[in-house]
């Protein structure tokens, strides 16, 4: 019985720890003692005092999925609040595999004259590559290519349109 | 361009100091009226080898200045000049004549005689005869019309050069990019480069012997310096990080490119093509780019968003401080200079758009002169006169002339699809 009970708090135990992954969306669950966790975490109906706690979180089908492509503002090589996990996640790649590559492809919308653009893509790539070495990256790791407004994915001439081809796509080599 | 053409001999030398007819150009509102007259032809096959008198009223046509009649309103068509009739061509109201015939002198040799009339004058301009081969045919119909322009307009004709610009063609997901180079006029398009990468900022040596260029092969961006007649190119710069904006000094023995390096701080350098040494021309943190030379070879024009945004600087072609050129407006780049020096081309935001506009560098004023919303890369003829550039019409990327007074204007006819760019006319051909 002891052993049982034992095991049983192991394995709850564990759980907890190994948690919901890093799902962006879905809130950690309540940190909870090890009464709850009876239930295995994710518990619902059968609270006696009639309040509605129902619900179970879904599994993310991207949350495990990293993107490949961050976006900037008009005239900005900022990288923003809501991408800098985006890049922080590569950094954590980049640094579990040294020898892994990465080049960072900088891109501009069509506005304005083609070679000013490719220092506008290359400032994006480099804003980018700035980030990753101060999480520790090794400078060798990294490349920049900047195609300015020379391979655009969107073909209009829409703010939608500038707004897709403002962008720095991370393209690994290794 | 190769010698073909021989010697060329003036024929009945004009009477006296040559004399420029007095025609004022007005704006395309009111084009010179003038007669070219279909030419005649002695020669063993049917028919000539190219209609000359078309080639040179689309010249003429092409130029804005000229309103070339229609063959049906000739009252006469001499095909030599001693058989010109004053009256009948000023009853018609023409200012001008040309008449001519082509002479075959061998299997494949002929002769191109032609005569330039002034009808108010009654009198010859010039007679001029060229030999010409069926391959050269084309050339030399264009040299009778540079002369014939320069002799009504005062201005020396372009009819004879070349541009070089870049197409864009999308084949599925990809794109497929081709440098190519094709008389003024569109004909005779020749395919220098192709690529699945892209290809940008084609300069032309000034012997206009070969090309430089940026590609963007193996995913990395570099310059490329490459000869037309044999196709052999070599790489000049392939640096880490950006390699952009080629273009050659006025004695053709270096290029001004802008370089990145790993950091990503574009500035500009000069490049000795045959060392490869380069020497630096600004360190500042921001984006130096688009280097031009000064046609007198003295100073560098750059782009650089020093300020802020992109501005027009200078800096001489030695090294030193660079000074700002443009004030008006938040947006100048991509600057050219006019051969004769006397004028800065740019790409300008105009309250919004992006136009091509002219400053002349004595009075400092500035001329916007394109009416797009997305104008790009303009470039000048080499008589300075005229400018073209890109524009878009549509989803397509075309191409505009535009003389550099504003006046006139001429749309070009895009390619089968795609997108036409970065065009860039060539020096004066040397023989």
């Amino acid at each position: 019985m002891m052993s049982y009970f034992k095991l049983f708090a192991l394995a709850a135990i564990s759980f907890l720890l190994a948690g919901c992954p890093s799902s962006p969306n879905v809130p950690d669950p309540e940190p909870t003692d090890t009464a709850y966790g009876d239930d295995a975490g994710a518990t619902t109906d059968g609270m006696g005092d009639g309040s509605y706690g129902g619900g179970e979180y879904l599994d993310d089908p991207t949350a495990g999925e990293l993107a490949m492509v961050i976006y900037f503002d008009f005239d900005s090589s900022e990288v923003r609040a809501a991408d800098q996990d985006v890049v922080s996640r590569h950094a954590m790649q980049l640094g579990d595999n040294p020898n892994s590559r990465v080049r960072l492809e900088g891109h501009a919308d069509e506005r304005g004259s083609r070679e000013y653009n490719i220092g506008l893509g290359e400032r994006r790539a480099q804003a980018v590559r700035q980030m990753l070495m101060i999480q520790g990256v090794s400078a060798a790791q990294i490349s920049t290519v900047s195609f300015g407004e020379e391979r655009p994915v969107a073909f209009g001439s829409s703010e939608e349109d500038y707004a897709q081809n403002r962008r720095v796509e991370f393209k690994y080599t290794n | 361009m190769r010698k073909l053409l021989g010697i060329l001999v003036l024929l009945f030398p004009v009477a006296g100091a040559a004399q420029i007819l007095d025609i004022e150009v007005t704006g395309i509102a009111q084009p010179t009226p003038v007669a070219v007259v279909p030419f005649g032809w002695e020669g063993d096959a049917p028919e000539m080898p190219l209609d000359v008198a078309q080639v040179i009223t689309d010249d003429l046509f092409r130029s804005g200045r000229f309103a070339p009649i229609d063959e049906e309103k000739m009252l006469q068509k001499p095909t030599d000049g001693a058989d010109i009739d004053f009256q009948d061509w000023s009853f018609v109201g023409v200012e001008a004549v040309v008449v001519g015939k082509l002479v075959q002198t061998g299997a494949n040799a002929y002769e191109l005689r032609f005569w330039l009339f002034d009808v108010f004058g009654r009198k010859q301009l010039f007679g001029y005869r060229m030999p010409a081969s069926r391959g050269t045919m084309r050339i030399a119909a264009h040299r009778a019309a540079d002369m014939i322009y320069e002799k009504l307009t005062g201005i020396k004709g372009v009819f004879g050069t070349k541009v070089a610009y870049v197409t864009a063609r999308r084949q599925g997901e990809e794109q497929l990019y081709s440098l190519k180079v094709s008389d003024y006029d569109g004909v005779n398009d020749f395919t220098i480069m192709e690529s699945k990468d892209p290809i940008m900022s084609p300069a032309w040596s000034p012997d206009s012997r070969q090309l430089a260029y940026v590609s963007f092969e193996g995913s990395k961006s570099s310059i490329f310096v490459q000869t037309r007649r044999t196709g052999n190119r070599f790489r000049v710069s392939s640096e880490p990080g950006i390699n952009g904006a080629p273009s050659f000094s006025p004695d053709g023995r270096k290029l001004v490119v802008t370089l990145g390096g790993v950091d990503g701080n574009l500035d500009i350098y000069v490049l000795d093509i045959n060392t490869r040494r380069k020497t630096r021309l600004t360190t500042n943190r921001a984006i130096d780019t688009e280097g031009t030379w000064s046609p007198d070879g003295r100073y560098i024009y750059f782009t650089s968003d020093r300020s802020g945004g992109p501005q027009i600087y200078r800096v001489r072609a030695t090294g030193g401080t660079p000074e700002r050129v443009t004030y008006e407006g938040s947006y100048n780049a991509r600057p050219r200079l006019s051969p004769d020096g006397k004028r800065l081309a740019m790409v300008h935001n105009d309250r919004g758009n992006y136009r091509i506009a002219v400053m002349n560098l004595e009075r400092r004023d500035l001329l916007v002169l394109s009416t797009g919303r997305q104008d790009e890369s303009p470039s000048f003829a080499p008589n300075s006169d005229i400018l073209i550039y890109a524009t878009r019409q549509g989803r397509d990327g075309v191409l505009e002339t535009v003389s550099a007074d504003g006046l006139i204007r001429q749309k070009m006819a895009s390619g089968a699809g795609g997108d036409v760019r970065e065009p860039v006319w060539s020096p004066f051909p040397r023989f």
